[in-house]
């Protein structure tokens, strides 16, 4: 059983959560002034790192709360879990 | 408006017969008041206009549930809950925390409607209820007075433990209580 720490329930099973991609993508203040490319860049193109990825992840079953996850996506190991809002932590795979 | 809409309720389980006691029991709490509340934690008006309103505070610590007599405040996230009262209840739970929390920055919808509750209880309630929940129920991580949101037979139910006994009222939606139900009964059936 594959266990998350959610910031307000604390640890619960993993199938009451989803993820929600790649945290930190922030909307261009002004998108009629994006080309297509710059546009498509935002919508489509992630990192999709081999190791450290920085996501969103929702509590949906549960407390319905979201919140942002550092997770290695070699090992699925979670390193970090911490709150919509602040910086991403320094953390090592 | 309230009596014409109670006149016309009708429970998704009423013809549903459950286990009857030893060593699992089913009941259907229908049509509890149910009043889906939203507002600022860490506001002591807030903390105080619903107290004055229902009785007592809502609760801050996640996953517990506040009770005054007959009406209880369940806790589903940092600023959300959901307000209890016995059936009829919400018309006037609805108007009192209307007028408490006037001005404020909040939200109060009556969602009564929506979920229906299943109270199970008896020695196996607990191993009944286990074997498709991913909580850990044992009494060392849930007792009575906390609650939860989570999963029980893939279907999303709200859980508070009523009672040492023990004895847990599952909130779940109407559309989906048939099913847990008998869920259920077929769960107890091997404890009979
Ligand atoms: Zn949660």
């Amino acid at each position: 059983m594959f266990l998350i720490d959610c910031p307000w329930c604390g640890p619960r099973q993993q199938t009451e959560f989803h993820c929600q991609g790649e945290a930190h993508i922030a909307r261009p203040k002004d998108p009629d002034a994006l080309s297509d490319e710059e546009w498509a860049n935002y919508v489509f193109n992630r990192t999709n790192p081999k190791g450290v990825h920085f996501e969103r992840w929702v509590h949906n079953h549960g407390c319905r709360r979201w919140f942002n996850v550092a997770r290695d996506t070699v090992t699925d190991r979670i390193l970090a879990i911490y709150r919509m809002g602040e910086k991403r932590p320094k953390v090592k795979s | 408006m309230a009596k014409s809409t109670q006149a016309a309720a009708h429970s998704p389980l009423a013809n549903r017969i459950g286990p009857d006691g030893n060593p699992v029991a089913l009941t259907e709490r229908a049509h509890l008041g149910k009043i889906n509340l939203r507002g600022d934690a860490g506001d002591k008006a807030f903390l105080d206009g619903v107290a004055r309103a229902a009785g007592v505070a809502p609760p801050v610590k996640a996953n517990t549930v506040a009770t005054a007599g007959t009406t209880a405040i369940l806790w589903l996230g940092p600023d959300e809950w959901l307000v209890v009262t016995p059936a009829g209840g919400q018309g006037a739970m609805e108007s009192s925390l209307t007028t408490a929390l006037a001005g404020q920055h909040v939200s109060i919808v009556d969602v009564t409607d929506a979920r229906t509750t299943i109270r199970i209880s008896g020695p196996r309630a607990r191993d009944t209820v286990a074997k498709a929940c991913p909580l850990d129920l044992h009494p060392r991580e849930f007792a009575a007075g906390q609650c939860a949101q989570t999963l029980l037979a893939k279907t999303d139910v709200l859980i508070h433990q009523v009672g040492d006994t023990p004895a847990y009222d599952l909130y779940v939606l109407c559309s989906f209580s048939r099913y847990l139900w008998d869920w259920l009964a077929d769960s107890a059936k091997e404890f009979a």
